[in-house]
């Protein structure tokens, strides 16, 4: 009976479009790599096939975690975690260098990516740690221990000079809000990243004597009693000290190669063939596609490797450049319909852990959705994170297969839970 | 677990989730549908268009003998994102150059693009390229184009042939056919029938990826275009008698021009000093390009239709046959001649006097001419000397003075016959023959230029016309000439005006007192008239011009040697040599031939 209920609960709607897209990938890495002497979809020597052999033991892999009992997760979420984080710490004193980061451990053939799994690790003690009784993001030892369950991948991440896959952790601040979390964070974040970028544009004295131009506004329109003077002083001082710092970090603490990619992106440096390059050859495969695209293996850009990365990181060139303005707004209402059928799926749960989860993992989606996506198209720095399911590379399919099959089963079995 | 009301949270998430998407549907709305420009800069990345560049035509003289015709010739090009670390050393000794040459052309191959290909060193002939090619395996990212080069089989012509060059900016603005790297004619026949030579360039599109490797052809070739090779052309030059001319003027400053009376193709067009054709091809050609324009004997200029001189006794000749023409004179008109003591023009000849035109003209007698010239100016023809001397300048430009032909040799003066309003302007209105007494003798303004100095022999010997003075015989493929290459000219002078004129030229050979009657030669009837022409640059320039056979005339011509004396020792023998080659093929005068080629007119400069 219960063995039978289980098997029909499973959203067939999500794992629908987990296939869509994942055989999209497909593919896109065979036609952004495409070599007439090695024509066939399966041959095993060229990134096609590797992906082909990826996505079938993707499918393994989630039959077999549909196939383990749901309670497994939430009671070995710590323990993951813990494995995970030691393959991080282990990552840094054995692994191997690979595209300047230091993230990978090589067996064999194969390189395995311990930075993609701990996303997953994340989401699941995330979840396992506020799905828990008494926890209230309201209370601040909650929002600290969240926090750390946050931040030490991302540490640890960082350490590798991995910073796009660092950077994906902020987005746990989504699951955080939809946990109670105040908004004001959301709201501080976004003023903390407005002045970012007015500090990066203009000399921080501009932006500071902007500030005093808005707080001798500010001291026309209130009350001007004692407490709200103050007020205002501290966020004034709050909100120099932001841009001196920022400036701060800026010149001495990034990497040159990074406060290049921000100043590209800003439109402060047109070094097309340095850092530019990239973007504008990524624009012009997505531009060149016109509104219904060159067609399938007819892309230029990528095949004969204008843009780089064609497979991984800007695998979206090839959708934009074969299939058009049409392939790539399907390819974006494909991941909306999937990022909000997951939003669904999270809220009809009936544990706190599962619901959490969800969030987690459409967060984690969404980031590197549109992290992805806006880089190709020049809305967001060069930041070296994959398409999820449609980025060639085993680890990253596999960590969100894993993600998927695992919200999948919790969700297929949200009718056992009391 | 405190309860609070966090359901709509859920749509703040969902809300921005949506906002992103849309956010990016919008702006790709712009880069692919909006924007077009992405499409011509995805086809500048992956388009190359690679010009196909047709076989420049051939040229051929009057038998067939190949004077220029297409070797093949390699670029050597470099990758520079190719190349790998090489002996330096080793390489620069194989296509010896300078280390710092080699510095410098890699970082200008790097300037331009990594991964494009440029000319790392141009024209490598074909001896050096099998030796180069042969080891060039061990440099990575270099390779070799072919491509051709002029070769002249003889070096010979290099002023009538030409050369070609690489295009300038008004080249490319003024033709489209031109791109940057492109080869032109630059002077010559290269430069004057650079379109019947170039023919046509092709165009052949690949696709390549962004190492520059080729990817095969854009849409099957359906874009291509083929190359159309330009056509050969024939001259009328005789490559051996240019050959001849060309060894005969050595050393010395001047020119022969020898021309067909029957058809006025140019036999042979000589500019002494001259130079080797073969220097200015390849990657020598800056060079000594260079050189030549340094030299002081300006090897560069075309004498033979740019040098300029006073025609001298030559020109006795056409004042006669205006003065017959309009009856101011006729052949038994006589004037009286006081030798060194003539007024205003003293003669420098001993004869009899009075005389008639015949013997005047055999005796080059000065005063003689002056007086046919005055009484031309004179003749009760007309209302006054001005208009007398108006229709003496327009006889003067229908024999080809004082205009240019506007013929297929580039860069060709006119000469000059100073008009009525010019000596108006310059002696204030009143001038007279005494004046402008020069002109009588050929001297004071007049200039002519060798070549239509020789047109006035082919005038004489077809007795009052002639075609235009031309280089081509015929464009291989095409039918006809130029109408205005077969068109004859008549001088308006008539014929049996010529006869007389044309017999004392007869006489210069055959007569007793003959200029050049020691240089006549066997079994050729030649008429001839020396001019011996006082020049401000030091000695006098040494001139004749000359046809044979006299009744069915084949050749025409002048001969200019610049400050070698009288025209009879140097002008004269050169002209008759020229002839007996082209009429019989051979010199029967091997000492004279010997003594003309070795003499040495040009000091050597410092």
């Amino acid at each position: 009976m219960i063995r039978e209920r289980r098997v029909n609960s499973i959203d067939w709607l999500s794992l629908s479009i987990y296939l869509i897209l994942m055989l999209l990938g497909w593919l896109m890495v065979y036609s952004a790599v495409y070599d007439e002497n090695h024509s066939s979809i399966f041959d095993m020597s060229q990134r096609y096939g590797k992906q082909l052999l990826w996505i079938v033991l993707s499918l393994l892999l989630g039959a077999v975690i549909l196939l383990i009992d749901a309670k497994f997760f939430n009671a070995f979420a710590y323990p993951i975690y813990l494995i995970v984080m030691l393959m991080l710490v282990g990552v840094l004193l054995f692994g191997s260098t690979i595209a300047g980061s230091k993230s990978w451990f090589q067996i064999g053939g194969f390189a395995i990516q311990p930075a993609e799994f701990a996303k997953f690790a994340t989401a699941l003690a995330l979840a396992s740690y506020l799905g828990k009784l008494n926890r209230d993001l309201i209370l601040w030892k909650t929002r600290l221990t969240a926090f750390a369950i946050i931040g030490l991948p991302a540490v640890l991440i960082l350490a590798q000079y991995d910073t796009g896959s660092a950077l994906v952790f902020t987005v746990f601040i989504l699951v955080l809000y939809r946990e109670g979390m105040s908004g004001a964070l959301m709201i501080i974040g976004g003023i903390a990243a407005f002045l970012f970028v007015m500090t990066l544009y203009f000399d921080q004295w501009y932006v500071i004597g902007g500030l005093g131009f808005l707080f001798g506004i500010g001291l026309f329109l209130v009350k001007r009693n004692r407490s709200n003077i103050t007020k205002m002083l501290v966020l004034l001082a709050v909100g120099v000290s932001f841009v001196f710092s920022v400036d701060y970090a800026f010149e001495k603490i990034l990497e040159p190669h990074q406060r290049t990619r921000i100043n590209v992106l800003l439109g402060m440096e047109k070094d097309l063939m340095g850092a530019g390059y990239n973007v504008n050859q990524s624009k012009i495969a997505i531009g060149s596609g016109g509104f219904s695209g060159k067609g399938f293996l007819q892309g230029t850009q990528t095949k004969y490797n204008f843009v780089p990365e064609q497979s991984t990181d800007f695998i979206f060139c090839t959708v934009g450049e074969e299939w058009g303005f049409i392939g790539t707004t399907a390819v974006i209402l494909l991941y909306l319909l999937l990022l909000s059928r997951l939003i669904v799926l999270a809220e009809r749960q009936r544990s706190a852990f599962s619901r959490i989860y969800g969030y987690g993992i459409a967060s984690v989606i969404f980031f590197h959705f549109a992290i992805n996506i806006g880089m190709t198209i020049g809305l967001v720095p060069v930041i070296g994170i994959p398409l999820p399911f449609i980025s060639y590379g085993g680890s990253s399919l596999w960590a969100f297969s894993i993600m998927f099959f695992v919200f999948l089963k919790q969700d297929a079995n949200r009718l056992n839970i009391l | 677990m405190i309860k609070r009301n966090l359901s709509g949270r859920k749509t703040v998430i969902l809300f921005i989730f949506s906002t992103i998407a849309l956010i990016f549907i919008i702006k790709l709305f712009f880069l692919q549908v909006v924007d077009h420009s992405y499409k011509l800069s995805s086809q500048n990345n992956v388009l190359r268009y690679i010009t196909q560049y047709p076989a420049r035509g051939k040229i051929l003289d009057r038998t067939g003998k190949l004077l220029v015709f297409n070797e093949a010739a390699f670029d050597l090009l470099v990758i520079p994102q190719q190349v790998k670390a090489f002996d330096t050393v080793d390489f620069c000794q194989l296509l010896n150059i300078e280390k710092e040459d080699f510095k410098v052309r890699l970082n200008k191959a790097r300037n331009y693009s990594r991964y494009r290909p440029s000319v790392f060193l141009e024209q490598i002939s074909k001896e050096d390229y099998g030796y180069i090619a042969e080891k060039l395996y061990q440099f990575h990212g270099f390779y070799f184009q072919a491509r051709t080069l002029r070769h002249y089989p003889q070096p010979i012509a290099a002023h009538v042939l030409g050369d070609i060059g690489e295009v300038n900016q008004r080249n490319i603005d003024s033709d489209p056919y031109y791109k940057s790297g492109d080869y032109i004619g630059k002077s010559g026949i290269e430069r004057f029938y650079e379109n019947e030579l170039r023919g046509n360039k092709g165009l052949k599109i690949v696709m390549v990826d962004v190492y520059n490797r080729e990817k095969g052809s854009f849409k099957d070739g359906q874009y291509d275009t083929l190359p159309i090779a330009g056509k050969d052309l024939v001259l009328g030059l005789d490559a051996d008698l240019q050959a001849y001319g060309e060894a005969l003027m050595q050393n010395k400053t001047g020119s022969i021009v020898a021309i067909e009376p029957s058809s006025g193709e140019i036999l042979s067009l000589i500019s002494s000093p001259s130079f080797d054709p073969n220097l200015l091809v390849g990657r020598i050609r800056g060079q000594n390009y260079k050189a030549l324009q340094e030299d002081s004997l300006k090897p560069l200029i075309n004498r033979a239709i740019s040098g300029s001189y006073p025609p001298g006794s030559t020109f006795k000749m056409i004042n006669a046959l205006v003065a017959l023409n309009i009856g101011a004179i006729s052949e038994h008109t006589r004037f009286t001649c006081q030798g060194k003591l003539s007024s205003p023009i003293k003669c420098t000849h001993d004869h009899n006097s009075p005389l008639a035109l015949l013997e005047a003209m055999e005796n080059s007698c000065n005063p003689y001419f002056w007086n046919t010239f005055r009484s031309t100016l004179y003749s009760s023809h007309f209302k006054n000397h001005k208009e007398a001397y108006d229709y003496w300048s327009e006889t003067m430009h229908k024999f080809g003075l004082g205009v240019p032909f506007d013929t297929d040799i580039p860069f060709e003066l006119s000469g000059n016959i100073p008009s009525t309003a010019y000596f108006d302007q310059l002696y204030r209105g009143s001038w007279n023959a005494l004046t402008v007494r020069s002109l009588s003798i050929g001297q004071g303004e007049i200039l002519v230029t060798p070549l239509q100095l020789a047109n006035l022999a082919v005038i004489i010997s077809n007795k009052g016309f002639y075609y235009k003075p031309h280089l081509l015989k015929s464009i291989v493929g095409n039918e006809y000439l130029p109408e205005t290459y077969t068109e004859k000219i008549e001088t308006g002078v008539s014929e049996k005006h010529f006869e007389i004129v044309k017999k004392s030229m007869l006489d210069v050979f055959e007569g007793d007192h003959g200029t050049a009657r020691y240089y006549k030669i066997d079994s050729i009837q030649a008429g001839g008239k020396t001019g011996t022409v006082q020049n401000p640059h030091g000695e006098d320039h040494s001139m004749f011009i000359a046809f044979a056979p006299y009744d069915n005339p084949r050749i025409a011509l002048a001969v200019v040697v610049e400050n070698a004396g009288y025209g009879s020792t140097w002008a004269a023998p050169i002209a008759t040599l020229m002839i007996e080659r082209y009429l019989k093929g051979k010199s029967s005068r091997q000492a004279l031939e010997k003594r003309m080629m070795e003499t040495s007119f040009n000091k050597k400069k410092l």
